[in-house]
């Protein structure tokens, strides 16, 4: 959580950003990792261990075979590499490693990247240039091997074709369930959505398909589930019309459509290079899948823009971003209205900590961007918001988040209730008004990190709540 | 969503929508004027659902809570901040099986020693770490008073909110919750109105402020508490015991409980001043006497012949536990009510070691010097306890006072901490480690010098002789909480795996190289989060 050095002065010009524990142990492929990579996070079993400027950290690991591992990071990808045979990706070595180089600046300070190390570390440099100009040259298309654009365009028209397909079963679907009443589906419970789920899949379009078994939780989730019933269903009944009909939609939101459906589209705006400051990180799990969300906020453009990486089969997602730092880097952003969904492209220089939050607003002004939001793409659920000095209130089962000068409040989000960071966001206000990054849509407002207003703490610093 | 409002005027024709969908268009066809069938019923809901979230206003505020008060203490230096976090974090961590515990240190048991640390040099926790913080002291009873005081105010006010932590809030003197002490009628009400453990937390923080008030406020209610309660009021008087006690404890003598009238008379004769000592003291001095049939350098017992009203009104027990003779049940009771400056003046000017050193005629011998202890204890005087205490060298059968390991370590525990270390430190390097362990946990934390030697040294001699280091893993622990951290050095040449000696067990010298890299590693997390905490490393 705090990324600076207090007033020490640094022996590097560009400070080295030490992560926080939590952070290491988000990448943590499995709780057996976390475990042992937990065991490994003291100096004991290190020898040569050392981290410099750049964000690389290297050390050597006694194992029980003779010669010790050599296990590198390099925490600007990150990137992993270990001379172990474990399998885990990031494996306990480089966990270990991690979590010293987080909590114990005396036993891993900056020092010469020994050659093992180096060669590695080079290698990588050089071929990351290569990388961003390839994503930064704006080449469309379904990636390698697509050298034959006739057969490119004919495999997409295919799936098109299943894709409508689909959609005509789901309204079929949807209109013999109202024709019949909702009141029914209580009893039919989730098999009936189950099989329309699987058949979404088979049409290729899992972006109906997770929206079909999202359907199937909703008359077991409480109190109100018809109203909430009827909702989805008719947002996914607008969705299926607009894909019907995305002939006729302007291109910018016919890509909007493209991608709720489930197609993927590619990073290929123009790039935008500035400060991004890190707001949230946060794995949502999805069946087999991890889905990793990264909040960024541009500085100087005022942007604010959406990481996605997924995991799959025991992998933690690939990328990492420590909560609380500014990098200098360019991202490329997704094409769709409203959409915020960006692609990491070239980083120029280490991370460096900032406590500075993005420019606050009302609660009104947060309720009032997501409605503007929902022009661009009606099936948003919520729009990355911060809120200027607000103070969490408890009130009936849950808490809000009120706004001392007109006494507005947006409530918390159920999701947010059970979640400790809730906790932390109470315990740094302390009754006090608080600046809060979230998630503000319809069911409320899901805040995923804090700034304290009146920070004596040291540094401002950037308090992630998830 | 609940607490948000929607724009007026949409609502009913939203909820015909619902009823229409909950019963099925088949059966509720829409109101009058819409094209019939499920594809408008859905086209409406749609526009009717993105209406609705886009107009979306605030809710209401609800009542705020007080903020929390000022914490004026200095925040944690960043190096320790990120330490608490790890090892709040490792504690969370679910723990694995069971087996060795390998060469890394024991995070989770630095925890109390990083607390205690942090609360002598007077730190602030860090806002964002509370929750967890109380989390472990929610899980932890033993870290409680650490963790709570570091919490301080904005921790009591976080968990005024959050019924898991509930237990903050009981008993802890000083809390938020407790009324000012100077604020009479706040005091009063809570006195009269409080449950049971926040009124001992009352008289407890009233007594450190006001001892006299604590009285009068006990005496206002005394005769209306139930007997148990009395007991733990009483019990409270303890701390800040002074001779403006003594007319309410000799009241209490007389009272109704058995357990009052003993606790009211232990808390008398711990007053020397006292008349109960006093009439303690002429008790005992006609049972103990200079033996003048040998001329004075002998001690003559005469136990009590009968145990009348006014000795038991004074707190002696009448019928002895079985097993025991009444008489010697009796003489125990006086001599460990009586002063301890009494026996000089009647032993001829005698000093405490002198007197100790006398032989005692007939085989009382054992009973009066295990009074004698318990009397040290009880009036906390370091010089009965040294004399009784003895050598450290000495076998503790052949000892002057007592054999009992736990009799001794409180007597240890009234002498100053240096000379405490030194006796332990002598003790072990004459009867190495199999008895010490309960008396190396009086000890001042750091080690001193040469208990941390005489400690390391027994280690190795345990090592050399071939055992298990787990035979000896309850010291083992305790070197690693309580060595001093500079240690380390000098026990870096033990962490080798030295030839196994022909007699050892098998594999004890890996086992015990393990535990030497485990205790060096882990007194060098120690030196390091000392210094984390701007320690000059001690």
């Amino acid at each position: 959580m705090l990324l600076t050095h207090g007033g020490e002065p640094l022996r590097t010009a560009a400070p080295v950003v030490r992560w926080t524990v939590e952070q290491v142990l988000a990448l943590a492929p499995d709780e057996a990792s976390r475990k042992a990579g937990g065991r490994l996070g003291s100096a004991g079993p290190w020898s040569g261990a050392g981290c410099d400027a750049s964000g690389s950290v290297w050390g050597l690991c006694k194992g029980s075979g003779s010669k010790p591992y050599r296990t590198v990071v390099d925490t600007t990808g990150p990137a992993y590499k270990c001379s172990c045979p474990s399998r885990k990706f990031p494996c306990k070595h480089a966990l270990g490693l991690l979590l010293l180089w987080a909590s114990d600046e005396a036993a891993l300070g900056p020092a010469e990247v020994p050659d093992w190390a180096g060669e590695w570390l080079d290698g990588r440099r050089s071929r990351a240039p290569q990388k961003t100009d390839r994503a930064g040259d704006g080449t469309v298309g379904a990636g390698t091997g697509s050298a034959d654009p006739a057969a490119a365009r004919r495999r997409a028209e295919r799936r098109a074709e299943r894709i409508t397909g689909g959609a005509q079963e789901l309204e079929q679907r949807l209109t013999d369930l109202l024709r019949g009443g909702l009141a029914a589906t209580d009893q039919s419970g989730y098999g009936l959505w189950e099989e329309t789920a699987a058949r979404m899949v088979d049409a290729q379009a899992p972006g109906l398909a997770g929206r079909v078994r999202e359907l199937g939780a909703i008359p077991a989730s409480g109190p109100g589930w018809p109203v909430r019933l009827l909702e989805e269903c008719a947002l996914l009944h607008l969705l299926d019309t607009a894909w019907l009909g995305i002939a006729r939609l302007p291109e910018p939101l016919a890509a909007t459509v493209r991608t709720r459906v489930g197609l993927t589209a590619s990073a290929d705006g123009p790039p935008v290079r500035d400060h991004w400051l890190v707001l949230a990180q946060y794995d949502t799990p999805d069946g087999k899948i991890v889905t990793r969300r990264i909040w960024l906020y541009g500085r100087d453009s005022g942007r604010t823009a959406l990481l996605l990486s997924f995991g799959a089969a025991g992998r933690s997602p690939g990328q990492a971003l420590p909560v609380g730092v500014s990098i200098d880097a360019e991202l490329t952003p997704y094409r769709g209205a409203g959409q915020l969904r960006a692609e990491l492209g070239g980083q120029f220089g280490a991370p460096v900590p900032t406590g500075t939050p993005p420019p606050g607003s009302t609660t009104t002004a947060a309720v009032a961007a997501y409605g503007r939001a929902l022009r661009e793409d009606p099936w948003l659920e919520s729009w990355p918001v911060t809120l200027r000095a607000v103070i969490p209130v408890p009130s009936g089962d849950g808490w809000q988040l009120v706004d001392p000068a007109d006494d507005t409040a947006l409530p918390v989000a159920p999701s947010a209730l059970s979640r400790p960071g809730l906790w932390k966001l109470v315990a740094i206000s302390g009754g006090a008004p608080v600046t809060v990054f979230g998630e503000c849509g319809h069911r409320g407002f899901d805040p995923l990190a804090a700034w304290a207003d009146s920070c004596d703490d040291g540094a401002a610093e950037t308090v992630p709540l998830i | 969503m609940p607490a948000t409002e929607p724009m007026p005027g949409t609502t009913t024709a939203w909820e015909e929508l619902v009823t229409s969908a909950l019963l099925g268009t088949d059966r509720r066809p829409l109101p009058a004027g819409a094209a019939p069938g499920p594809i408008t019923l859905l086209d409406e809901a749609a526009l009717h659902t993105v209406r609705r979230r886009a107009g979306l206003r605030p809710a209401t505020a609800a009542a705020r809570p007080g903020t929390a008060p000022a914490d004026p203490r200095p925040p944690l230096p960043p190096a320790a901040r990120r330490r608490l976090a790890q090892l709040l974090a490792d504690r969370s961590a679910p723990s694995g099986g069971g087996g060795r515990r390998g060469t890394a240190p024991d995070l989770t048991e630095l925890i109390p020693q990083w607390l205690a640390a942090a609360d002598r040099r007077g730190f602030r926790a860090p806002a964002s770490l509370l929750p967890p913080l109380l989390d472990a002291a929610r899980a932890r009873t033993d870290l409680r008073p650490q963790a709570l005081a570091f919490a301080g105010p904005r921790g009591l006010w976080l968990a005024g909110l959050n019924p898991e932590w509930k237990f903050a809030l009981r008993g802890s003197p000083g809390s938020a919750l407790l009324p000012d002490v100077t604020d009479d009628d706040a005091v009063h009400r809570l006195w009269e109105e409080g449950l049971f453990a926040e009124r001992v937390a009352l008289l407890g923080a009233v007594r450190a402020h006001d001892p006299g008030g604590a009285l009068a406020l006990l005496t206002s209610t005394w005769s209306t508490e139930r007997a148990e309660d009395r007991l733990m009021f009483l019990d409270s008087l303890r701390a800040g015991l002074s001779a403006a006690d003594e007319p309410f404890l000799e009241q209490a003598l007389s009272d109704r409980s058995r357990n009052v009238r003993a606790t009211a008379a232990e808390l008398l004769s711990a007053l020397p001043e006292s008349a109960l000592a006093g009439r303690m003291a002429a008790r005992a001095s006609s049972c103990v006497n200079p033996d003048l049939t040998v001329g004075a350098a002998a001690v003559a017992v005469e136990a009590p012949h009968e145990c009348d009203a006014a000795m038991q009104r004074d707190g002696v027990v009448a019928v002895p536990p079985s097993g025991r003779g009444e008489r010697s049940w009796w003489l125990g009771q006086l001599v460990e009510a009586t002063p301890l400056s009494v026996w000089p003046a009647r032993f001829g000017g005698r000093t405490a070691q002198e007197i100790v050193a006398l032989p005692v005629a007939d085989g009382w011998g054992e009973e009066l010097r295990a009074a004698w202890c318990r009397a040290a204890v009880r009036q906390r005087d370091p010089e009965w306890a040294r004399a009784l205490l003895g050598a450290a060298s000495l076998p503790p059968s052949n000892g002057p006072g007592t054999a009992s390991l736990a009799e001794r370590s409180k007597l240890l525990a009234t002498l100053p901490g240096a000379e405490r270390a030194a006796w332990v430190a002598d003790f072990v390097a004459a009867h190495g480690l199999s008895e010490a362990f309960q008396l190396l946990g009086v000890c001042p934390v750091p080690w001193a010098a040469p208990l941390g030697r005489s400690v390391v040294d027994a280690l190795d001699i345990a090592r050399d002789a071939g055992s298990y280091p787990w035979s000896f893993s309850g010291v083992m622990g305790l070197a690693e909480r309580c060595l001093n951290p500079a240690e380390a050095g000098r026990l870096e040449v033990l962490t080798t795996t030295p030839d196994e000696p022909e007699d050892a067990s098998p594999g004890a010298a890996g086992y015990w190289s393990e535990a030497f890299r485990r205790l060096v590693s882990t007194l060098r997390l120690r030196a390091v989060m000392d210094e984390e905490l701007g320690a000059e490393t001690a």
